[in-house]
């Protein structure tokens, strides 16, 4: 039976089995390869994308209990990686192999949506769920600090 | 760039050679990242070429060289060299994947040698293609060469300037013969302006926007999706398997068994599941049954091999280095010290699965391969399919890590053999149990070691006995016949003065897969010899960092032990010194610490680098923490400093995890551990602040992206002695080792 969402702002139905998790429906289903596959367990965080705006795990995810939802991937972050974030990230050098930065990054917006403004222990807090096996940590936090700030600035002109 | 397409050989030269219209500069890397690269040239000659700089009239300038990205910035650095040389802005020099050809002697990526052995070969073709752009203006004007020059992709003269483009001088300057590539005059490095400056990696928009495309994101149309049960027991065999399940599973295509391959791509063999998705074949793997031949190592395990380290210990090992009378001394000495280390096996853990795509045609063959050794991967291939190397097209992709283990073959095999099989295009994906119980690990090891200090405090005798299982027993009858030196690496160099060394070796049995590891055996002997260093400093009264200092002595260049060639980098102390001293003095070592804290240092000498740590922990009898860590790092000239800090950085994480996660250990023969929650890594909120210091040089660039590996866990440890008196002599660190 076919199971409906919107993915990146877009309607989207599949028809696979239920049970079959999200990241492996949006990497080899609809060829949405951004988000990455790294443990199947939730124990690191590559798979992370948002679903109705919350960072979520997709690997352990299945796909029946995303209908009717909205999900977000590194593909639907930004037309072209414009995010404060994605820009943070390039000012900061953050990362190496890259593979485990879909999944930094979405936990990051996520972190950002609810804490404008994260300490370092809220950092740690949000963002201890995401291995980086190339040891990215320290510029991950820089990047968070510099895209809240650069966020803050934005809100504080538009107000 | 880094996703650039594949060109093949063939049509690259075509391509080059088209009318003329684009100049093309063929060079050779030199194939010993570290050896001394002019002398090289002499000795041979640089034909066939293994890389090429290709100026068309549109501007462009490709670089096209068999170098893979892992994340360690290597096709940002490389393009930052050559544009130096060839005075272009550095953006406009694309990187190309070299084609694989089998008659080219290829080794791959790693050993942290990218950047080291691309240096000189990369400046010079660089000097050459400008030389001939100067050449060719200086023609058309009517000039001399030498009042013509290079400047940012223009060749510029006179007063008022006149200029042409690079490109409007391509179809001129192919025309002319190519400089002799060794007697090209370089550019002054005073006049640098692209080396040495920090610059911004070319990869990171793609990889921050999900766009970059690592080997798992390889899609073919018409491809499968296979995983493959293995059996869970080293060298064990399918007896007999039943698909009946597996194949009821939605999804799933086909169930075969594969062979095992032997040394070369050393394979397990096992029973493959294809599915339309990767969901349905790790399903379908599960609803499998298979019956295992177990075999011998079923037998094996942590606590057997333990057995067998201490039993070798009771006798002397192969003596590897005997220099003066070392067991005379020892046995003389007023004042010795002995000491026991213990390190287990160690897995890879890139965050990218191993995977490979494969499709094999009547005639040819296609692959989609994350490799540090895409030409092994190409000859593993061309074996399976049996076919000619040269009819097998191996992309080489990006890679979610590296660390070693992708120079390994045996899930490149796998996929072939899955590929030849099926008749179709085929992924072979793993799962993260599967990387983590069938890697191919840092061998474990067991170290004695002994020292004694004269009345003056000075080093008198060092002995080190070390029994390991030895990567080199595991790949050749070579190498199990000589299995020892390869396990001290530089730690059989001892820096620190002393007029008597023995160093002894036994080779422990174990059927668990060995292989390179970042920093391989320097990560072993940088804990064993830098814990030691600092016991015999303790017994001997004085402070860590001045003993250190002090046996180090006036500057001395040493000769790698063990080289077994002349070797125009010797270990050079007054190198190994100034990276002590900057940490020390950049982390404060004077300074003291409340109660409860503690600093430790360590040095070691690594890839032709030298790097220093300085920790600061809190440690008590039940708890500790890492609060800092200060890095010195002396790797000659940094093409982009911030590469350079930004692989210091990723080293020392990397080391963190192994010195205060956990061990892989066996049971029954096979791996106990199996995924990120017995298998721990370090995470944001364990990650301790690095600071990376850097030592201003002009000497050539060495290795970067391993060397500071070995530093990490001999200065955690040493400073969780200054801070509670608790000398830790096994890794990784455990709390009950506190108490």
């Amino acid at each position: 039976m076919a199971i409906s969402f919107t993915l990146n702002g877009k309607p989207e139905s599949v028809d696979v089995s239920p049970d079959m998790p999200l990241l492996w429906v949006l990497r080899d289903t609809l060829n949405k390869t951004g988000t990455k596959f790294g443990c199947g367990m939730a124990l690191c965080g590559a798979c992370t994308v948002h679903i109705n705006g919350e960072a979520t795990r997709s690997c352990i995810t299945p796909i029946s209990s995303v209908a009717g939802k909205k999900v977000t991937t590194i593909e639907g972050l930004s037309a072209n990686g414009s995010h404060p974030v994605q820009k943070a990230w390039m000012e900061e050098d953050v990362p190496q192999c890259g593979y485990c930065q879909s999944g930094q990054i979405m936990s990051a917006v996520a972190l950002l949506a609810k804490k404008p403004n994260p300490t370092d222990a809220e950092i740690d807090g949000a963002m201890s769920g995401n291995i980086c096996r190339c040891g990215t940590y320290q510029r991950i936090r820089k990047a968070i600090h510099r895209a809240a700030s650069e966020m803050a600035g934005k809100s504080h002109s538009a107000a | 760039m880094a996703t650039a397409p594949v060109v093949n050989r063939r049509d690259f030269l075509k391509k080059s050679a088209a009318g003329g219209a684009a100049l093309v500069v063929g060079f050779h890397l030199s194939p010993r990242a570290f050896a001394d690269q002019a002398k090289d040239q002499e000795e041979k000659t640089a034909n066939p070429f293994d890389a090429w700089v290709r100026i068309t009239p549109d501007d462009h300038v490709t670089l096209v060289l068999g170098k893979s990205e892992m994340g360690q910035g290597v096709l940002t650095a490389l393009p930052m060299i050559l544009a130096e040389e060839l005075s272009v802005d550095w953006k406009h020099v694309h990187v190309e994947q070299a084609p694989t050809n089998p008659k080219i002697y290829d080794l791959g990526t790693g050993g942290s040698g990218s950047v080291a052995g691309s240096w000189l070969p990369l400046r010079q073709a660089g000097a050459a293609a400008r030389e001939m752009l100067i050449a060719a203006a200086a023609k058309r004007w009517e000039v001399g060469t030498d009042t013509c020059k290079a400047k940012n992709g223009f060749v510029v003269h006179g007063h008022p300037e006149r200029s042409f483009r690079f490109g409007e001088l391509v179809a001129d300057a192919a025309k002319l013969p190519v400089p002799n590539l060794s007697k090209v005059p370089l550019k002054n490095s005073d006049d640098f302006t692209i080396v040495g400056r920090d610059t911004h990696r070319l990869d990171t928009a793609d990889k921050s926007s999900g766009k970059a495309k690592f080997g798992i994101d390889s899609r073919v149309p018409g491809m499968l999706y296979a995983v493959i049960a293995r059996c869970p027991v080293f060298e064990g065999k399918v007896a007999s398997f039943d698909a009946a399940k597996a194949k009821a599973v939605p999804g799933v295509r086909d169930v075969f068994e594969i062979k095992t391959s032997g040394r070369g791509a050393s394979t397990t063999g096992g029973v493959a599941v294809l599915a339309e998705n990767s969901w349905a074949a790790i399903q379908g793997r599960k609803a499998l049954e298979v019956t295992w031949e177990e075999g011998p190592a079923a037998k094996e395990s942590s606590e057997e091999l333990r057995d067998q380290f201490l039993a070798n210990a009771q006798k002397p090992g192969g003596v590897l280095r005997n220099e003066g009378d070392a067991n005379a001394v020892l046995e003389a000495a007023p004042k010795k010290l002995e000491a026991i280390y213990e390190l287990p096996f160690a897995a890879h853990v890139c965050m990218e699965p191993m995977n490979c795509t494969v499709d094999i045609r009547p005639d040819s063959a296609e692959a989609w391969v994350p490799s540090q050794g895409p030409q092994w991967a190409q000859a593993v291939i061309a074996e399976a399919a049996k076919l000619p190397p040269e009819k097998v097209t191996v992309h080489t992709t990006l890679m979610g890590g590296g660390f070693g283990r992708r120079y390994q073959a045996d899930f490149v095999m796998e996929a072939a053999q899955v590929a030849k099989i099926s008749g179709k295009p085929v992924m072979v994906l793993w799962t993260r149990e599967d990387d983590m119980q069938h890697d191919f690990y840092r061998p474990a090891s067991y170290h004695r070691l002994q020292g004694a200090l004269d009345a003056q405090g000075k080093l008198a005798a060092w002995k080190h006995f070390q029994s390991s299982t030895s990567i080199a027993a595991k790949w050749s009858q070579k190498g199990a016949d000589d299995p020892g030196l390869g396990e001290f690496g530089t730690g059989a160099t001892i820096p620190y003065a002393t007029p008597n060394i023995r160093i002894e070796y036994t080779l422990a049995h174990s059927s668990a897969p060995r292989a390179w590891w970042r920093s391989v055996e320097h990560s072993s002997s940088g804990f064993v010899m830098e814990s030691f260093v600092d016991e015999l400093a303790h017994a001997a009264g004085r402070d860590a960092l001045e003993f250190r200092l002090k046996l180090l002595g006036e500057p001395r260049k040493i000769p790698q032990f063990g080289e077994g060639r002349e070797d125009s980098h010797p270990l050079d102390t007054g190198r190994l010194k100034g990276v002590l001293e900057l940490a020390a003095d950049k982390a404060g070592w004077a300074k003291p610490l409340p109660k409860g804290q503690g600093r430790g240092i360590a040095g070691f000498f690594s890839f032709y680098s030298y790097v220093a740590a300085v920790a600061e922990v809190s440690a008590s009898s039940s708890a500790f923490k890492v609060n800092r860590i200060v890095c010195a790092v002396d790797c000659g000239r940094a093409v982009n400093p911030n590469g350079v800090r930004a692989q210091v950085e990723s080293a020392a994480i990397y080391a963190l995890t192994a010195t205060l996660k956990d061990a892989i250990t066996v049971d029954r023969g096979r791996v106990v551990q199996s995924n990120f929650n017995d298998y721990a890594m370090i995470r944001m909120n364990e990650a301790p602040p690095i600071e990376v210091y850097l030592v201003p040089s002009t000497e050539a660039p060495t290795g970067i992206g391993e060397p500071t590996v070995p530093v990490i866990a001999p200065a955690i440890s040493n400073a969780i002695f200054s801070a509670s008196g608790k000398r830790l002599r096994r890794l990784p660190i455990r709390k009950e080792d506190l108490a």
